[in-house]
Order: structure tokens, then C-alpha cells, then sequence
């Protein structure tokens, strides 16, 4: 079987999740004695192309043309369809990141194909094509089955490990025959946090809910993120009431996060915010009310203030850090 | 300017999930159904787009008659008129055919929908709707404003922000900051009675899908307390015992 993989690239850079992807695709391919093609599309220099053979890609297609130094889902997905169509490929995996969600239906129906998204398993084929995925905002999984010839999965960042798997890799140049010409979408402006974790893609997350009294207490909650290298996130009372942005607002209504560990410091755990969280591999619940339903989902308890417990964890946690540099 | 609203029915965020029929059908007993919230604020952006500068917001949905207290809610938030496809929305390519066969002829300016529905999370919508009626699509907007036949949008994207704009028309799907909900108010109801929902029947479309089985993910094990005296021993437990930092 041949896979097809879009390789997103920030700037020049691949992401973590684009080398999941690759990964995953290649332990694929090793059970069907498949191929593995990374599709990069915009500008990446072949030094850093090179590095998607080190995940298991056999063959890289490089979109390169001006086009695409601009994402747009209209012409991201038809280069990844021209790909597609153009390696006789009959599955195409793409992280589930918001670039990815944003191709992924649209590369969809320009092939006719079946489309999953927030997978978290590996392809069942002993009877059909199957995966699992999750349904009510991870309070519950689903298996589904696709139908058609060509599947096209959307694959949950951090679900999936990197496993190095060297290939040596041909680039190929190739050219959709795209133009801006009838272009309707124009970017103006993208601006990115630097040096921030991206809470979707973060492997360690530390939260803050109301029982962090305001947003003037917020330092404890960053300064123990910065000093694990974790992302912030926080509950959403918290962002109703504009203490925190609503870009860091984990729940059923807000982002649904799947780090290896979580970090809930006054937050009850009510059902809403536990769908949102509760496929974190690890997780801590620090509140100073016995019953709050977190410590039913937790791993880890503090029952505690936790102005008195999270100094005591951020001096704990620098000099742990301090002897592991 | 024309504005074409997607909802779906889903279950409260309250609901307990269950599943029955040896686990193959959402078990609906005693839950209580809403509008998808994404999409409510899909209509409210909507509606706030349409009283600035006129025009009329019709809302879709594909579903059984079991979904029209949903649609009878958005008709009292405000939207003008309502269709709903006669059909049980098999999966998310099933539905997005049924909606863009019937937008196909009615020319609308502005095609809105949620980021994802809170039960099935596909957040595929706009997506799919965008290829099948050959227009740009913008996922997760937080803001939109409509002067001259142009979008000026923001738009979530990995780890930032983006402002864009679209020549319309175009299908955008909404993200939490777009607005506030609209409560509707009882002239709203009263009018919501009467306003138009028309029914139409489903054309013959195939899902690439099947959900098979569904499954609650399995309980924790018993939570590991740790003295508040001496939380600074978590940082310990998380190196060595859980292996994750």
C-alpha cells in the first residue's frame, strides 16, 4: 500500500506532529510491505527534507512553487490530491493540527475519499478498513469503518510516538499546475507567540481554574509551565470571565488536549472540563476541597490551598531541573 | 447578503455519555439535546452581520423531525427561515452533500457553521462544503466583519493568530470568541412559531463511513494522595514513577 503524508512545515521548520505523522505511516507501511511518500509543501531547504527519512518516508514530493509560501486550504489540498492521484496512493495521513483540519476535508472530496478524524489507533484491517477515534469530546471512543478506495485520516497530535526508522529518500520536485490567479483568500497578517509550547501540541500542560482567585496569580501557574517547559492552559470559567484568552480554554467547549501530563491546580473537574482533558496519560489535581470530582479522574492528589502547595512544587520542580541540566 | 446558518442537534455538555444496542447507538434516554454551541454562535455572528447592513440568515439542518425544537430555537434567536433535510446524518460526507445540493441554487453570500459539533467532533464541515460548492473555506474565525462583498476575518491558527481576507462568497466555521450567545426573547418564541421551515427530502448520497461500536474510555485507578506538607515529593513521583517529566 502506498501512503501519502503531509509533512506541515512552520517557517522552514517540520513540526512535531508532522514527524508523527511520518512515523506512523511508516509502522503502516511495514505491515503491507507499503511505501511511505512526505508530501512538504512551501519552502524547506533539502537539509531538512532529508529529515522526514529519518521517521520512514521512502520518497519525498516537494511543492515548492511561490503558491504556496502562503498556506491556504484551497490550494494546500490540491496539492496533497495531485500527490495523491500522482502515486497511486490509497491512504493519506495528516496530523489533526488546525492547518491539518483545514485540508484534511478538503483533500477529502477532491478524491471521492472516506474521511476520519481525531484517530488514535492504527488501522485495523482484519475485517474491512477500521480505526478508532474519539466521539463526545473524549468522553467516549468510536470504531469506524471507511468504505471507500482512497482514506484519508486526520491523526490526534501527541497520541503517537516517533520512532526513527532511516531511509534513504529521493526529493522529487513536483508541480500541481496551481496559479493564484482566481485566488479568493488573501492573508494580511500571522502572528505567533514565540517561545510559547502550543498548548494543541504540548506534551506537559499546566492549568489554572477559579481557585486561583484572579488573574494577578497567574505568575505561579507560568512560572511552574516555564520551568517544566509546559504549556499553559486553564478552565472555562476562567475564560468567561476574561482572566485567561480563550485560546487556552480546555474542555468540551473549548480545545480537547491529550498531553503526557496535565496539571490541574483549582479546578473541580466538572464532566465539561474532564472530556477536555481526560486522555492525558498523567494526570495531577491540586484543590483544596476533598470532593472535588477531580480527584476521581486524577492520578496524582494534593488536597490543599494551592497558594501554599504551588510554591512548594515550583522550588521542587527548579531544582530538579537544575540537577538535571 | 444572503447567510446560510449549518446546525446540528447534539447532546447537553452535561450529558453522562452512554451507548446502547451492545454499544452500537448513542443512548439518547433522559438526555437533553441543544443546538451545537459553535454553531449558535455562528448564527448570533450571523444575525449581528445581517441587522448591520440587511439581509436575511436562513438555517439548515439534516436531521429527523426529532431535531426541529433545535430549529424552531434558532428561528427564535432570530434567523429568518429554516430547512431541514429529511435525512439521519450518516456521517459528515453524507450531510455535507445533502447541504450543498440545496445551497448550490440559492446564492448565498455567506455559508457559517460551527468549528466542530461537540458529539462527533469531526470538524469537517466547512471543509467539505468549501470543495463541493467550490469556495474558499476559513476554519476557526474569531472575528468577521462584511463590507463590500469582502470577509475581514481572524482566524486561530497553530500556536497564533491570523488576519485574512476572503473575496465572498466563502464557507467559515466559528470558533468560541466569534460572539456572545443570544438569549431569545419571548417575541422571538412567539414569532419563531410561524416563521418558515420548509422540508425537503434527501438526495441520494452514500456515506464513506460507518461508525460500528462505541466505547467509554476505561476508569482511572485510585488517585495517589500526597500530603499538602510535602507537596514538593509530586515532582519526584512525576520523574520517577510516572516517567513524564
Amino acid at each position: 500500500m502506498k501512503i501519502i503524508v503531509f509533512a506541515e512545515n512552520q517557517e522552514g521548520q517540520f513540526k512535531k506532529s508532522s514527524l508523527e505523522a511520518v512515523s506512523y505511516a511508516a509502522q503502516i507501511a511495514a505491515t503491507n510491505n507499503g511505501s511511505v511518500i512526505a508530501v512538504s509543501i512551501g519552502q524547506v531547504s533539502n537539509d531538512k527534507l532529508a529529515e522526514l527519512s529519518k521517521y520512514g518516508a521512502d520518497q519525498i514530493f516537494n511543492y515548492s512553487q511561490e503558491v504556496f509560501n502562503t498556506f491556504y486550504g484551497e490550494t494546500y489540498s490540491k496539492a496533497l490530491a495531485h500527490a495523491t492521484k500522482n502515486a497511486g496512493a490509497e491512504l493519506v495521513i495528516i496530523s489533526n493540527t488546525y492547518s491539518g483540519k483545514t485540508i484534511a476535508p478538503r483533500t477529502a472530496a477532491q478524491l471521492g475519499a472516506g474521511i476520519v478524524s481525531g484517530v488514535t489507533s492504527f488501522p485495523n484491517t482484519t475485517n474491512g478498513f477500521n480505526v478508532r477515534r474519539t466521539v463526545f469530546s473524549g468522553k467516549a471512543f468510536a470504531d469506524v469503518a471507511i468504505n471507500t478506495s482512497i482514506k484519508v485520516l486526520a491523526i490526534t497530535p501527541n497520541s503517537f510516538s516517533l520512532i526513527e526508522n532511516h531511509k534513504t529518500a529521493n526529493i522529487e520536485q513536483m508541480d500541481a499546475g496551481i496559479s493564484t490567479d482566481h485566488l479568493a483568500s488573501k492573508s494580511i497578517e500571522i502572528a505567533r507567540a514565540s517561545g510559547k509550547v502550543v498548548l494543541t501540541e504540548a506534551e506537559l500542560v499546566v492549568s489554572g481554574g477559579r481557585g486561583m482567585k484572579g488573574p494577578e496569580n497567574w505568575h505561579l501557574i507560568e512560572s511552574l509551565a516555564d520551568i517544566l517547559g509546559a504549556a499553559t492552559a486553564c478552565s472555562k470559567p476562567v475564560s468567561d470571565i476574561h482572566w485567561r484568552p480563550h485560546s487556552e480554554h480546555v474542555g468540551q467547549t473549548g480545545i480537547t488536549i491529550k498531553p503526557n501530563l496535565y496539571i490541574a491546580i483549582g479546578i473541580s473537574g466538572a464532566i465539561q472540563h474532564l472530556a477536555g482533558v481526560s486522555a492525558s496519560k498523567v494526570i495531577v489535581a491540586i484543590n483544596k476541597d476533598p470532593e472535588a470530582p477531580f480527584f476521581k479522574a486524577a492520578d496524582y492528589g494534593i488536597v490543599g490551598d494551592a497558594f501554599d502547595v504551588l510554591p512548594k512544587i515550583i522550588e521542587a520542580a527548579k531544582s530538579f531541573k537544575s540537577q538535571q541540566a | 447578503m444572503k447567510v446560510l446558518v449549518c446546525i446540528s442537534q447534539v447532546p447537553d455538555t452535561t450529558t453522562k455519555v452512554g451507548f446502547t444496542d451492545n454499544n452500537t447507538k448513542f443512548n439518547t434516554q433522559g438526555v437533553q439535546f441543544i443546538i451545537n454551541p459553535y454553531d449558535e454562535l455562528a448564527l448570533t455572528r450571523a444575525l449581528e452581520i445581517t441587522e448591520k447592513q440587511g439581509g436575511t440568515v436562513t438555517v439548515i439542518n439534516v436531521g429527523l423531525a426529532e431535531t426541529e425544537p433545535s430549529i424552531r430555537k434558532a428561528l427564535a434567536i432570530g434567523a429568518n427561515d429554516a430547512v431541514r433535510i429529511n435525512a439521519e446524518p450518516m456521517d459528515a460526507f453524507f450531510v455535507a452533500e445533502q447541504i450543498s445540493n440545496y445551497a448550490k441554487n440559492e446564492n448565498f453570500d455567506l455559508i457559517l457553521t460551527g468549528r466542530e459539533s461537540i458529539d462527533y467532533n469531526g470538524g469537517m464541515m466547512a471543509g467539505l462544503l468549501g470543495e463541493m460548492l467550490q469556495l474558499p473555506s476559513v476554519n476557526v474565525i474569531t472575528a468577521i466583519e462584511v463590507e463590500n462583498g469582502m470577509a475581514k476575518l481572524e482566524r486561530d491558527i497553530d500556536g497564533g493568530r491570523e488576519r485574512l481576507e476572503v473575496k465572498l462568497p466563502m464557507v467559515g466555521s466559528a470558533q468560541k470568541e466569534l460572539t456572545e450567545p443570544r438569549i431569545p426573547n419571548m417575541r422571538g418564541i412567539m414569532a419563531a412559531r410561524t416563521k418558515p421551515l420548509t422540508v425537503v427530502e434527501p438526495i441520494g448520497a452514500q456515506a464513506n463511513t460507518q461508525t460500528t461500536s462505541f466505547e467509554n474510555p476505561p476508569a482511572k485507578g485510585a488517585c495517589k494522595l500526597i500530603d499538602p506538607a510535602n507537596a514538593a515529593d509530586l515532582i519526584g513521583l512525576l520523574h520517577n514513577e510516572a516517567k513524564v517529566i
